[in-house]
């Protein structure tokens, strides 16, 4: 799998990432309205798909890369999107509906004053550092509690579905002075600048393609360090890997901590483009609604995620719009039939044509060959009976 | 037999496992001494498997004393701490990474720095090369080096995963019935394999097949519910009349693998 990228494919991906971070927005500035234009809708439906396509890429490193199928990632994307939500709730300033200097969500509950822990929210780092810490010592916690107790599988799936769905239960509360079940909404700035002008907007998608491009980068590295290839041996087998001498749980600790960070990032860079946050965004189905991407995209490969995130969300916005009751039929049929015809998603889909090419032209053909090629490529399918027919 | 009379690799003494009530580990004593081939046999269920594991941390005894060369006792130590002592242990069904290459499969169990830390800044030296080159030639796989593990016939991977744990260069070698599954020729190339480590690893292997027994064996320990029946070389253990009452008596039975 590492020797498998060619200088081709490396200037495929280098055009789709100039795309992502330059054309895009360059269409959304100077074309003038016509068949190249990116409007400003799209540009901002474009950079929510993106945030998508990080979280996708958290949901991966851990379950396509390391066998931890992580159904709480919705949470630490949350999380990231609540901290800094934080911060534009304060930037709002006396502006919204009550015209206090409090957020109005405060003032309907009957507070004059802003509770203490908000306090240092209204400085921007503060915020920006707080959607890292909270979601990393979220997963420090938990992911301790959990791999030290050797918690894996199903288990492990289940337990994290239960921490966002407590975390969702939670925020929904208004006594946690978060904004219950309406959340943050109604931001006005960042920085300084409007967010409601079209050139934010693009400013803040060209920093999530920037994002999405150094995390894959990023991604890409780690996979092929000797990390990575820990990785995907606790994916293969944990066992060998613990009985080899490795600390297999604080390996997972690591990418779990690192992948709620990932999550977070995008989840802070959601925030400012969609314009709300609330409980919903760490309902059990957000979480599963990643696996399904990722699952679509293909698993176990970097682009597969963000392919995924992509495609499925354009969909979505594509049903929601044109048959609006059946969107979760649609996501539902689209999981079965990837898992039941696509193993590899849509990065596989070359592969899978190439084998079903070479098996409509091998039928006319005497049974297989006797020699047996050195296997850099073949017998993805399965490699054990591949073997054994030809020996 | 006294443990202070001499040193000892592997040192199990009055050690007692149970499981949801029933005994699978009953007052075991077992001495290995340092750089000995030994073979242990015995029915389904006579605790083989039960043994390794309680060595190697998988689980914890009830009560006895496991103790690794002088003075390490290994019943506090969790797998990875023991496996970090030089206990090497391979598996009675072939664990090795089936996505990685073979040679991958050999850089991850060299010995070496075992930290997050030390694996995220990792670079491969010539020595370490080198030395996935030697064991790959010990397990007869050097034209094997850049395949995917997982396309290697089960003998191979059990072969690879034996040259795994070479690779982590162990003093002790707990091999959980490497025959199994395999043809006669690579049953006896697997003998051939053991035999060559004998000397520069104590190894310990766990074994049903009476031919591969043979093939292999200097000493022969025989268990039965959970505790040592009998001790010596095969001739011994297969005229021992309580041997053949519990396991050779019923060695017409179909040989059961796996």
């Amino acid at each position: 799998m590492r020797s498998g990228v060619t200088t081709a494919e490396k200037w495929v991906l280098a055009i789709c990432a100039l795309m992502l971070v330059l054309i895009i927005p360059s269409l959304n500035a100077f074309t003038p309205e016509g068949f190249f234009h990116v409007s400003d809708f799209s540009i901002n439906l474009y950079g929510k798909y993106l945030c998508y396509a990080i979280l996708a890429i958290s949901v991966d490193m851990l379950w396509g890369y390391t066998g931890l199928l992580s159904l709480g990632q919705a949470l630490f994307f949350a999380l990231g999107g609540y901290m800094f939500g934080m911060y534009l709730m304060r930037m709002i300033g006396s502006l919204g509906q009550y015209h206090q200097p409090i957020p109005d969500f405060l003032v309907f509950l009957g507070w004059h004053n802003l509770p203490p822990f908000w306090r240092p929210f209204s400085s921007f780092s503060f915020a920006l550092m707080m959607a890292f810490v909270l979601p990393g010592l979220v997963a420090l916690i938990f992911g301790y509690l959990a791999f030290r107790s050797r918690i894996r599988g199903v288990y492990f799936s289940i337990l994290t579905q239960a921490l966002t769905y407590a975390a969702c239960l939670l925020f929904f509360r208004n006594n946690l002075f978060m904004g219950g079940n309406n959340g943050f909404t109604d931001f006005k700035f960042l920085l300084g600048y409007d967010l409601r002008s079209p050139a934010t907007q693009r400013a803040l998608y060209m920093v999530t393609a920037v994002t999405l491009v150094l995390i894959f980068l990023g991604c890409r590295w780690l996979t092929r360090t000797k990390f990575g290839l820990l990785q995907q041996a606790i994916r293969d087998s944990e066992n060998r890997v613990l009985f080899s001498g490795y600390a297999a749980g604080n390996y997972k600790l690591f990418i779990f901590v690192l992948c709620a960070l990932i999550a977070a990032i995008g989840g802070t860079l959601y925030v400012p483009q969609v314009g709300i946050i609330n409980p919903s965004e760490m309902a059990p189905e957000k979480s599963l609604e990643a696996v399904v991407w990722v699952a679509v995209g293909g698993r176990g490969t970097l682009i597969g995620p963000i392919i995924g995130a992509v495609v499925v969300n354009a969909l979505k916005s594509w049903t929601t719009r044109a048959f609006p009751d059946i969107w979760l039929l649609f996501l539902g049929a689209l999981f079965v039939l990837v898992t039941a015809f696509m193993p590899k998603g849509i990065v596989g889909l070359p592969e899978q044509f190439r084998g079903l090419a070479k098996r409509l032209k091998a039928k006319p053909l005497p049974p297989p060959a006797p020699h047996q090629t050195p296997c850099a490529e073949p017998s993805q399918s399965n490699p054990d009976q591949h073997f054994a027919k030809t020996k | 037999m006294s443990a202070e009379r001499k040193e000892f690799i592997l040192t199990l003494e009055g050690v007692n496992k149970t499981f949801d009530g029933f005994k699978a580990i009953s007052d075991l004593n077992f001495y290995m001494d340092d750089g000995e081939l030994r073979v242990i046999i015995g029915p389904n269920g006579a605790g083989k498997s039960t043994m390794l594991d309680l060595v190697t941390g998988r689980t914890q005894p009830d009560a006895g004393k496991i103790e690794f060369g002088k003075n390490t006792d290994l019943t506090r130590l969790n797998e990875y701490q023991i496996s970090r002592l030089g206990v090497g242990r391979k598996f009675q069904t072939p664990s090795v990474y089936i996505g990685h290459t073979v040679f991958e499969n050999l850089l991850l169990s060299l010995k070496g720095p075992r930290s997050v830390f030390s694996s995220l800044f990792h670079r491969i030296t010539p020595k370490e090369r080198q030395r996935i080159e030697e064991v790959l030639a010990i397990v007869g796989l050097t034209e094997r080096g850049q395949w995917k593990a997982g396309a290697l016939s089960h003998g191979q991977k059990q072969w690879l995963e034996i040259g795994m744990l070479l690779a982590q260069d162990p003093r002790l070698l707990l091999v959980d019935e490497p025959a199994a599954g395999m043809t006669d020729e690579e049953t006896f190339k697997t003998g051939q394999l053991l035999l060559s480590l004998e000397g520069k690893h104590s190894i310990v292997v766990i074994e049903h097949d009476m031919t591969f027994v043979r093939q292999i064996a200097r000493k022969v320990t025989v268990l039965h519910q959970g505790s040592v029946l009998c001790e010596g070389n095969v001739d011994q253990v297969q005229n021992d009349e309580k041997v053949i009452e519990v396991y050779l008596g019923r060695k017409h039975e179909p040989k059961r693998h796996l």
